[in-house]
């Protein structure tokens, strides 16, 4: 018997939403970029499992696509953090606040 | 009506015009030799010009006029004003007045302000009067009055101010301002409510001709509207002639120097007043109203003022209180109806009261600026040609035949007393009386007797150049011979003053006649016959007046005498009224100004500075106030622009999948 849809779709609502939760919260930046990337594959979940049941390969197609982007804006993040690192010493979402209003 | 056109007479008041910009050019870039050169020669040539267009009006028929239209200056229907030039005969005398006592005045400021470092200004601004009052005079059209009324207004306070740097003249320049500020408020609502009326009785204009036309049917139309207009043009004319109740600034006019108060205040300025009215004969001829009560003001005002002059102890404060009760003369005269008898002393007047305040000119300069008759004495030796001059004129004024002002005066009470006005003509024979002594007495104490002066200033006392004593002299023969041309009816040539600007003007007798059609207009000049022997009794009064105040100047002050101090004590009371001139600036003071300025302290303090300025700097403060707030967003931190948007989400899509079905 396969898996309903629907145990894929929300296991891939509560990924997000740990993601989402986590972006928000979580003090450290890396620890944010682990939350944007939990973000990102909870959405290729959804999509894949969707392109199964509709057996249609655009899903899957989108999927290629949406990691390539994740890994290239995982290097650009990681590469931000680390300029500021450099300057800052901190890796405290907190003390990045120099454009404050 | 025989018109001429012509486009000479624009040139008339253009001309000083000009002059205006080369003396601001010239007192721009410091070249003083150019102002001294083109303000008088300005004023020369359009002498000339003057006279060549008033030789071509004399070859006109009678009731003819030179016209020059210029362009149409507004044009709004229902309202069309010209820019129109009119010279007919009583624009004709002022025009030869303006321009030719204006030229001696600019000729004698020559010598007096050749020391003052502003010399440009000044001829930049007395060229900007003379134009103006020419422009005034050659108006065919109220609008176009106007513009010269509020230019010479406008002169009048630059010139009283002209040495601003003391504040009292700036002050003095500044009343002069004002109090013809109330009276030209008046003189618009006036114009406005003439222009309004005359629309109910025909195509509405405010051109003197058509005025003249429209004027009747408007009469029989609204009397009353009539009468209004009369009278709130009557208190302009009170504020620019110094007449009752607003001639408080003319005395205080007598900061500026000498020349400005000889041609300002004397000849030209303040007579316009007296111009405007005889220029709307045909207005005023329909209200006997307004007429009764321009005789009132007049006659009041001659004999206000001169009582005023008699305690006075600066000279050019006892000139311009005659000033003031001279053109009551004049107001009066124009309303009794005797309008070129009103003129006739305008003229006569313009020559001996400038040569007076040119004379006191000269003492001035000769005396360092002395003016308290009371430190004078004996200038008669010292000052030939000034001292002859001014009693040429104080003869004038006084009354004395056959002088200038004895007939332009005798016809004015003449016209009075025939008029049936008996009121009015006492009140003028006792100030004629009141004129003679006072002019008389400041004459003994300048220039008669013992010397007062000051030492210091007796050292150095000389009679003036002759840039200065020149025009003395004219003005002195013109004080002479400036009568003979309105002689008594019957006697010798008669009245060829009056002859001559019988077409411009109504009569009180012709304006019924237009109106019931049932008189004949045989009545000329506007008064009824007098016989022979009243109109010789009258003149004998008069001389006889004349001569009793001379003779009383003379008791009290031709000789030593306590007299006068002793006078002065016994009636205290009176003196102290007359030495604080009534206290009306006092009253006028307690009455309208600081009511005024408290008002105006109000507005400034509360209305402008706590109200309004408060709802604007708190309206600034409150989005000042809530940016205070609303900047707390923007924390720098990125998690809260995060949860921004991830709120903001949620809230789209749930307004989506929740509500908008």
């Amino acid at each position: 018997m396969a898996v309903p849809v629907q145990h894929y779709l929300v296991l891939s609502a509560i990924l997000f939403a740990i993601g989402a939760v986590g972006v928000l919260v979580r003090r450290n930046v890396i620890v944010v970029f682990m939350a944007i990337e939990l973000m990102l594959n909870a959405v290729n979940l959804a999509f894949v499992a969707l392109a199964r049941q509709r057996a249609s390969m655009d899903g899957q197609v989108i999927v290629f696509f949406v990691m390539t982007v994740a890994a290239a804006e995982a290097a650009v993040g990681l590469a931000i953090i680390l300029a500021n690192f450099a300057q800052r010493r901190t890796l405290h979402a907190d003390e990045i606040s120099t454009l404050r209003g | 009506m025989p018109e001429a056109t012509t486009s000479l007479l624009r040139w008339i008041p253009l001309l000083p015009f000009l002059g205006t910009a080369a003396c601001i050019f010239a007192a721009a870039t410091g070249k003083k030799a150019l102002a001294r050169a083109t303000g008088p020669g300005v004023i020369l040539l359009a002498f000339a010009v003057a006279l060549v267009s008033v030789g071509r009006f004399w070859s006109l028929p009678a009731g003819g006029s030179l016209v020059d239209h210029v362009y149409t200056w507004i044009r709004v229907p229902p309202l069309d004003v010209a820019m129109t030039f009119r010279l007919d005969a009583l624009t004709a005398v002022m025009v030869l007045v303006v321009t030719g006592v204006g030229f001696l005045i600019h000729l004698y400021s020559l010598g007096y302000m050749h020391d003052d470092p502003d010399v440009a200004r000044y001829f930049a601004y007395l060229n900007l009067f003379t134009g103006s009052m020419l422009v005034l005079v050659l108006a065919d059209a109220l609008p176009v009055l106007f513009i010269g009324w509020e230019g010479v207004g406008l002169c009048s306070y630059l010139l009283i101010g002209f040495w601003y740097a003391e504040l009292p003249n700036a002050i003095a320049g500044r009343k002069a301002f004002v109090a013809n500020r109330v009276g030209d408020a008046a003189f618009l609502i006036g114009m406005f409510l003439l222009f309004w009326s005359l629309g109910s009785v025909g195509t509405p204009s405010l051109s003197f001709p058509d005025i003249n036309r429209l004027a009747p049917a408007l009469a029989e139309h609204s009397p009353a509207i009539v009468t209004a207009v009369c009278l709130l043009l009557l208190v302009g004319a009170t504020g620019k002639s110094a007449q009752i109740p607003l001639y408080v600034w003319l005395p205080d006019a007598m900061a500026g120097p000498t020349p400005v108060s000889a041609l300002i205040h004397a000849a030209t300025m303040v007579t316009a007043g007296v111009y405007m009215i005889a220029r709307l004969s045909h207005l005023y001829v329909l209200s006997p109203v307004a007429l009764e009560v321009v005789a009132t003001i007049g006659a009041l005002t001659a004999l206000f003022a001169a009582t005023i002059a008699v305690v006075q102890t600066d000279l050019k404060k006892i000139l311009a209180y005659s000033t003031i009760s001279q053109i009551g003369y004049m107001i009066l005269g124009v309303g009794v109806g005797a309008f070129s008898a009103g003129v006739f002393h305008l003229m006569t007047h313009a020559f001996f009261k400038a040569l007076l305040f040119l004379g006191a000119g000269s003492v001035m300069h000769a005396l360092h600026g002395e003016l308290n008759v009371f430190k004078m004495g004996g200038l008669r030796k010292h000052l030939p040609i000034t001292s002859k001059t001014f009693l040429i004129a104080t003869l004038a004024i006084a009354g004395v035949p056959p002088l200038a002002a004895f007939f332009s005066k005798d016809m004015v009470l003449e016209a009075a007393f025939a008029g049936g006005y008996r009121v009015q003509w006492f009140l003028g024979l006792v100030a004629a009386g009141i004129t003679a002594f006072y002019m008389f007495r400041a004459y003994f104490l300048a220039f008669e007797g013992e010397s007062r002066m000051d030492p210091e200033k007796e050292a150095h006392v000389h009679e003036s150049p002759a840039t200065m004593t020149i025009p003395l002299l004219v003005l002195a023969v013109l004080s002479i011979v400036g009568g003979w041309v309105g002689l008594p009816h019957g006697f010798l040539w008669g009245d060829r003053f009056g002859d001559f600007l019988q077409p411009v003007f109504a009569t009180p007798a012709a304006a019924h006649a237009s109106a019931h059609a049932a008189e004949s207009a045989a009545h000329a000049g506007g008064h009824a016959e007098l016989a022979t022997g009243t109109l010789l009794f009258l003149m004998l009064l008069t001389t006889g007046v004349a001569l009793a105040g001379i003779f009383a100047a003379w008791r009290l002050y031709g000789r030593p005498s306590e007299q006068p101090s002793r006078l002065q004590e016994r009636f205290r009371p009176a003196y102290e009224m007359l030495a604080n001139k009534y206290w009306v600036d006092e009253l006028y003071d307690l009455v309208f100004i600081r009511p005024y300025v408290a008002t105006s302290r109000f507005f400034w303090k509360v209305v402008d500075a706590t109200v309004i300025d408060g709802v604007v700097n708190g309206v600034g403060r409150v989005f000042d106030g809530s940016a205070l707030l609303w900047r707390r967003v923007q924390s720098g931190n990125v998690q809260h622009y995060a949860l921004a948007m991830v709120l903001g989400a949620v809230v789209t899509a749930g307004y989506y999948y929740w509500v908008a079905r």
